[in-house]
């Protein structure tokens, strides 16, 4: 009796374990492909930031991940603080190959060189390799050995709705104030200026653009300085493309407006800022990670060199605060429509304008530089790459 | 806008921005004055600022802010005092050591805190003692008005500190004995003078000061901690040069301070200028990245000029950098 019932209690043990193994199998079966898939990133500042570029990358890479159900903690690598050194860069990526990293992110414009001579490695043919603001890609040459892509977002329509938001408080013809770390020199602030620049003439068409280049990215007590200035010079909104809030603080104490830029600025502001371009890092890295996950063959052709905008939500502004018009609010959500629509875009030779309803207008009258000759045809090279001059009624001082 | 209100803006800018180099300034004088080069001013300011800054906003008051942050910053004068007048370290080494651990206790605290970081609206009374003061006929000379009699009070504690320690050290006695100690610690040492309560004195009270310039920079800054910048944004070494530029006086310091200001304003105040003075518009056709320049090429050049110049009128302590130990003399 005691045997039989030795017999039934083992066997009895025998069948909990197993279906506790089982559920724990098909538990596994669910993650299983996300769980062995390892993201490399490789930061120019430090994981730890709590604002500015780098943070802003690694949030994007964390909720991508999150959404796609798998563990940053565990499955996302990271090495931070890489200077643009080819050598340090090449250090970094080796290490995260070495950890087994499936798909590589470099997120500073200066780590091109690294990426493209690490993708033609035949020892890194199985690693995909993703470049943010770059240029290089594996489609223009054979040399390659796996997938390289780079990506960027056409911040410029972001920058156009704020240029609304400023226009509109701005008196007409007013002064409106642009605190940048470059002018002309890179495609990147040049298209922005502008784009900024004709959101202000749509709906203060005389108004006057100044920027303030400080030549340098991250010198916060520059940027202080240059919107104190152009806060003296008498401006009445400051918008900006460098990374504190300092422009926004100073337009708070002066009491006049400010537009930040990569993040709601409005806690640092409250009465003074109105909207800030913003970048929807995720819904690349979504994209990116997804599709190197769990379709790496064809990588390329379903993530090309991506250039997102308003419509993929890959930019955008932040919420309009307290300080913006419903008037204005009503503006700006009809151009974002109409860039949505893709029948419209910054850098054409239709302007827009509104009439006394608050209607579009659309209009058609070339682009004009600001020595006032045509700019011509405008097109994502230009924007992304060459684009070296002011539009009319912009002024750098 | 009018010229007088452009040159008025230009000199309130000069002053408003660089006053924080007086502090670094007059602190490493004191320092060097008593033979000790401190090369750790950036790091000090820096975690001096910081310590200040939190303590002001948790306390509502501008004066524990100031108690603060000299506590602060001559708590590292005394690690630095400790490290090289009592354990005999070489100074140049531990100068830099307390300036990337003042910097990384900056981060530390200030990444720590992340959302939590004060802002300085919420201490209203902390704010508003910083504020210009207003000295009614005074500040509305014109040109000069604003400019001198319009600044915030931690402008003109920058300069009360500065006369102060300028008479400290040529007037009085005690100001003699640091003298003494800066030049010939041996001969001060057989003139029964204590050495070692001289040195730490002048370190933890020069460090100190420091750790105010700290202090006025949170302030000027507007409180707004940057993941990947510091306030001090290099001010700390520049303070170095000018304690050569001033001749170690530092009364001197305080237009050396202007002079040096005004190579670092032209940049971004050359806008106001131009606004009132077009036939200055020639000052925006200048490349930004000579003027970035501009601060570190004046350096080099008072650099050169002084050490060319060694006439009796020449300043610097005989005994600067050296460690002294009484059994090896």
């Amino acid at each position: 009796m005691k045997k039989k019932l030795t017999v039934l209690l083992l066997v009895l043990v025998m069948i909990v374990a197993s279906l506790g193994a089982l559920t724990a199998l098909t538990g596994c079966n669910g993650e299983t492909e996300n769980e062995g898939f390892l993201v490399g990133a490789i930061y120019i500042n430090s994981k730890t930031d709590n604002s500015g570029y780098t943070y802003a990358h690694h949030q994007g890479i964390v909720k991508a991940m999150k959404e796609l159900g798998m563990n940053p903690d565990t499955q996302l690598k990271i090495v931070d603080n890489v200077p643009e050194n080819n050598q340090q860069v090449t250090n970094a990526i080796d290490a995260l190959a070495g950890q087994g990293c499936q798909l590589i992110i470099g997120i500073s414009f200066g780590y091109g060189d690294a990426m493209a001579a690490a993708a033609k490695k035949p020892e890194y043919s199985d690693i995909i390799f993703t470049h943010a603001t770059g240029a290089m890609s594996s489609l223009d040459s054979d040399d390659y050995t796996t997938s390289f892509n780079n990506y960027f977002g056409r911040i410029y329509q972001a920058r156009y709705l704020s240029g609304i938001a400023a226009g509109l408080k701005a008196s007409q013809g007013g002064k409106v104030g642009y605190v940048a770390a470059f002018g002309t020199e890179y495609a990147e602030t040049c298209s922005g200026i502008n784009a900024f620049a004709l959101g202000v003439q749509a709906v203060n068409p005389t108004a006057e653009v100044i920027v303030k280049e400080l030549g340098t990215w991250g010198d916060q007590t520059k940027e202080r300085q240059a919107a104190v200035e152009l806060a003296n010079i008498g401006c009445e909104v400051i918008a900006q493309h460098c990374d504190s809030a300092q422009p926004q603080i100073v337009a708070q104490e002066k009491g006049i407006f400010g537009c930040g830029y990569n993040s709601d600025m409005t806690s640092e502001a409250p009465d003074a800022h109105l909207t800030a371009p913003i970048w929807n890092w995720n819904v690349y890295y979504k994209l990116a990670i997804d599709t190197a996950m769990n379709d790496p063959e064809n990588y390329m052709e379903k993530v090309t060199n991506y250039y997102g905008g308003l419509k993929e939500g890959f930019v955008d502004i932040s919420p309009l605060s307290k300080n913006v018009t419903e008037d204005t609010a009503a503006k700006i959500e009809k151009v974002r429509d109409l860039i949505v629509s893709g029948k419209w875009d910054v850098f054409t030779d239709v302007k827009l304008s509104f009439d006394a309803e608050g209607n579009i207008v659309k209009t058609k009258s070339p682009l004009l530089k600001a020595d006032g000759t045509e700019a011509g045809d405008v097109d994502d090279v230009v924007i992304k790459v060459t684009m070296n001059y002011y539009v009319k009624g912009v002024s750098e001082k | 806008m009018d010229i007088a209100e452009a040159l008025g803006l230009f000199i309130f800018a000069i002053i408003s921005y660089n006053i924080a180099l007086l502090y670094g300034t007059v602190g490493e004088i004191l320092n060097e004055k008593a033979g000790s080069l401190n090369l750790g001013v950036e790091g000090i300011m820096a975690v001096g600022g910081m310590g200040g800054y939190l303590i002001g906003c948790s306390t509502d008051s501008m004066f524990a802010a100031l108690l603060g942050a000299f506590i602060v910053g001559g708590l590292c004068g005394l690690l630095f005092a400790f490290l090289t007048v009592t354990l005999q370290a070489n100074q140049n080494v531990i100068g830099l050591t307390i300036t990337t651990f003042g910097l990384a206790v900056y981060f530390f605290i200030g990444r720590g805190l992340g959302d939590k970081f004060p802002k300085l609206a919420d201490s209203p009374s902390f704010q508003n003692a910083f504020k210009a003061v207003d000295m009614g006929a005074l500040s509305d000379i014109p040109v000069i008005g604003k400019a001198l009699f319009s600044q915030s009070p931690l402008v003109y504690l920058a300069i009360a500190i500065a006369i102060v320690a300028g008479v400290f050290l040529k007037r009085t006695k005690a100001g003699l004995r640091v003298r003494a100690v800066g030049e010939n610690p041996g001969a001060a040492d057989s003139a029964g003078i204590n050495i070692t309560a001289v040195k730490y004195t002048n370190i933890i009270c020069g460090t100190g000061i420091m750790g105010l310039g700290g202090l006025y920079l949170s302030l000027y800054m507007g409180g707004s901690f940057e993941g990947s910048a510091t306030w001090t944004n290099g001010l700390g070494w520049i303070a170095i040069a000018l304690v050569i530029f001033a001749n170690w006086k530092p009364i001197a310091a305080i237009f050396g301070t202007l002079i040096f200001g005004l190579f670092f304003t032209l940049d971004t105040s050359k806008l106001v200028l131009i606004d009132a003075m077009p036939f200055l518009s020639f000052l925006s056709k200048i490349p930004t990245e000579l003027y970035s320049a501009l601060p570190f090429i004046i350096t080099a050049i008072v650099l050169i000029i002084s050490s060319v110049r060694k006439h009796k009128n020449n300043n610097e302590p005989s005994a600067i950098g050296l460690n002294y130990f009484r059994e090896e003399r």
